[in-house]
């Protein structure tokens, strides 16, 4: 039992990071722009939230400015592909390489400077009791993560500014001749998605190891991408989704940790089990009837109005 | 100037007949060398890597204006490195470093391409006319925290992040284990491997896993201090800093680290350079040579068992002791090393099995 709560612990600070920066990218590929450069704008919001928390020690201001740092990257790649019409998927992979190297010269002075953790949201009291810990003993962005599921999914479905979101992303031509501003829509949306990931990024200092280390989102920028095609771009699949990755990667090494029949399985296969079942995942909504894969219409295209 | 037919014959006969004397290589006496290390990690892991790159600034310091270094840093294991270590030779280094120990494929390749270059790989195994071999012996530093652990830990169990099972890591393991055995005979070590050797969050996870179900010491063969700040956090007895001090993020936990101190090996090697005089060797220093050195130990450490641990340290520099020695079991309980005999280092190099007291892992 105590070990099924601890072990749930794990799981949320593993997801938590993953289930932030998709839910950003969901809502700019809904816009009808593909921003690769997720990992690479959360290696800049984790050295942002490093630095000023070094510096600071407080952690809010902290995860502020780790989005303000995501949301100033994703307007480099707004600006070369909105403004500029260039192509979304090279521009998105050299921002992951461009934030992958900018991270490593700022941090490169912040080597050996452990930092403190942030602490739980609620009072220590409240999170005594183990079966207590797991629902009230974590630190604000594991709330934030939650309320912004929901958030979002009542933007895009309930919303009016929710429905022109999608509109630009299903037809970005009958959303402009009906008077409203294609690039202006995709760049908010851009600049959330950074937001969202420079938080995320925020999270490895501040909740799971607090330190700086070059490139120590390892790849979750990736998985988080890969999510939002595995939740079919829908805000509460993509919570699952979150969640299962958290759990497989997290049960990989408490199964190698405690023995068991897990553990036989090798440590290669856990480590492809992600990407392994996004493919899957893919396979089987091809195979469905309709064949629809819920993607924006206009996913990937620059938009460029006939005048 | 131009040649005549005549000379250049001349000059080709000459050096035909001179070749067999120099053997293969022949390497001329230099006023400065410039010196190409490439490292796997980031120079700022404050583990692995970062020790390598203060040995390329001890050899700096020593030698002065009359070397010139170079470095690439986060070099993947793989066809990437082949790319780099060909860069390094055409900007003209004339001593190239590896030092990891996935780099030994391309090694092997680029060395081919420029025999005029000394090449050095870090714990490898395939050696060739201008590839030399170098290595430490960290499993005497392992030795050093199975002791203590054997002492400190209160349910006798430890845990093992470790990168990949190649025999390094596994002799580490190894003696991690018997070392604790000697102390304590219900001492087992859990091994979890990783597929990675530097994923800070990933490591303090499999950290987080190990000590949720009961392991109170933790030692890591990865690249950084992540572990050992879950070690901190969850406040069990304690951890080992592995490469470099990793005291300054956990100074309550680390208990003592292994420090690779590779500045000698490299300031020999580029001495050797400059003298012409290099050739590829073979080396596998330890703790005697001061290749590995231990960090302090913690103030939380008895006395008694500090004592301990200094005579298994001495005991490894001045050859009383070897951790290795058996009689040795596996993890199945079958003898593989007799009473007395102590493993030989082609034997330790190329080991692929645990000793009584490792969970086996997947």
């Amino acid at each position: 039992m105590d070990l099924t709560l601890a072990i749930i612990v794990t799981v949320v600070g593993a997801s938590t990071p993953i289930l932030l920066a998709a839910l950003g990218e969901l809502v700019v590929e809904r816009s009808g722009v593909l921003n690769l450069g997720v990992e690479g704008m959360m290696l800049i919001g984790a050295i942002a939230g490093f630095v000023v928390q070094f510096h600071t020690g407080n952690p809010y201001l902290a995860l502020f400015c780790g989005a303000l740092a995501g949301l100033a990257a994703s307007l480099i790649f707004g600006f070369l592909t909105l403004s500029l019409s260039a192509n979304q998927t090279a521009t998105g992979l050299a921002l992951t390489i461009f934030g992958t190297g900018f991270s490593a010269l700022a941090g490169s002075s912040y080597s050996a400077r452990p930092i403190t953790l942030m602490q739980p949201l609620f009072p220590a009291e409240l999170a005594t009791h183990p079966v207590l810990r797991v629902v009230f003993g974590y630190a604000f962005p594991i709330y934030f993560s939650f309320i912004m599921v929901v958030a979002i999914w009542y933007f895009l479905h309930k919303t009016r500014s929710g429905l022109i979101l999608r509109a630009v992303g299903e037809n970005d031509h009958s959303a402009h001749s009906i008077g409203y501003s294609v690039i202006g829509v995709r760049y908010l949306a851009v600049m959330f998605g950074g937001a969202m990931a420079g938080i995320a990024g925020a999270c490895f200092p501040l909740l799971l190891t607090p330190q700086w280390a070059e490139r120590m989102t390892g790849g979750r920028g990736w998985i988080a991408v890969a999510l939002v095609v595995f939740a079919s771009w829908k805000p509460f699949r993509l919570l699952a989704g979150a969640y299962l990755f958290g759990l497989v990667m997290t049960t990989e090494l408490y199964a190698k940790a405690g023995g068991g029949p897990l553990s036989a399985v090798p440590s290669e296969l856990w480590a492809a089990l992600p990407y392994l079942a996004t493919v899957a995942v893919l396979v089987l909504i091809s195979l469905r009837r309709d064949a629809s894969t819920n993607a924006p219409a206009c996913l990937g295209k620059p938009f460029l109005p006939a005048n | 100037m131009t040649l005549s037919r005549r000379t250049f014959v001349k000059i080709g006969g000459l050096a035909a007949a001179t070749l067999p004397f120099l053997g293969t290589k022949a390497f001329a006496q230099l006023e400065t060398v410039k010196i190409g290390f490439i490292y796997v990690g980031s120079i700022n892991d404050n583990g692995y890597n970062y020790a390598h790159n203060q040995g390329r600034l001890y050899v700096e310091e020593q030698l002065g204006d009359k070397v010139e270094t170079v470095f690439v840093e986060n070099v993947p294991e793989g066809p990437d490195c082949e790319r780099v270590l060909r860069e390094l030779a055409q900007q003209g280094c004339q001593l190239i470093f590896a030092t990891s120990f996935g780099f030994g494929d391309s090694v092997v390749k680029v060395a081919a391409q420029f025999p005029d270059i000394a090449f050095e790989h870090a714990t490898g195994y395939m050696p060739g006319p201008n590839i030399g071999l170098y290595n430490a012996r960290f499993y005497e530093g392992r030795a050093v925290c199975g002791t203590i652990a054997g002492h400190m830990s209160k349910t006798g169990k430890a845990g093992y992040i470790g990168s990949f099972p190649i025999p390094e890591v596994v002799m580490g393991i190894n003696a991690l284990a018997l070392s604790g055995r000697r102390i304590n005979p219900e001492f087992t070590v859990k091994p979890v491997y990783i597929s990675t050797w530097n994923d800070p969050a990933k490591e303090a996870d499999a950290a987080r896993a190990m000590i949720d179900q009961g392991i109170d010491i933790v030692a890591q063969h990865t690249d950084g201090p992540a572990a050992l700040q879950v070690a901190a956090e969850r406040g069990i007895v304690g951890g080992f800093g592995q490469g470099a001090d990793m005291s300054a993020f956990a100074p309550e936990t680390q208990l003592t680290a292994i420090i690779d101190h590779w500045g000698p090996h490299y300031l020999a090697s580029a001495e050797a350079v400059l003298a012409g005089t290099w050739a590829p060797g073979n080396t596998w220093e330890g703790l005697k040579e001061d290749v590995v050195q231990m960090g302090p130990y913690n103030a939380k450490v008895p006395a008694d068992v500090v004592a301990d641990a200094e005579k298994v340290r001495t005991g490894q520099i001045d050859g009383s002791f070897h951790i290795f020695t058996g009689p040795i079991n596996d993890n199945t309980g079958a003898e593989r090393v007799a009473a007395g005999v102590v493993m030989t280092d082609a034997e330790l190099l190329s080991m692929d099995w645990y000793v009584e007291g490792v969970e086996q892992p997947a």
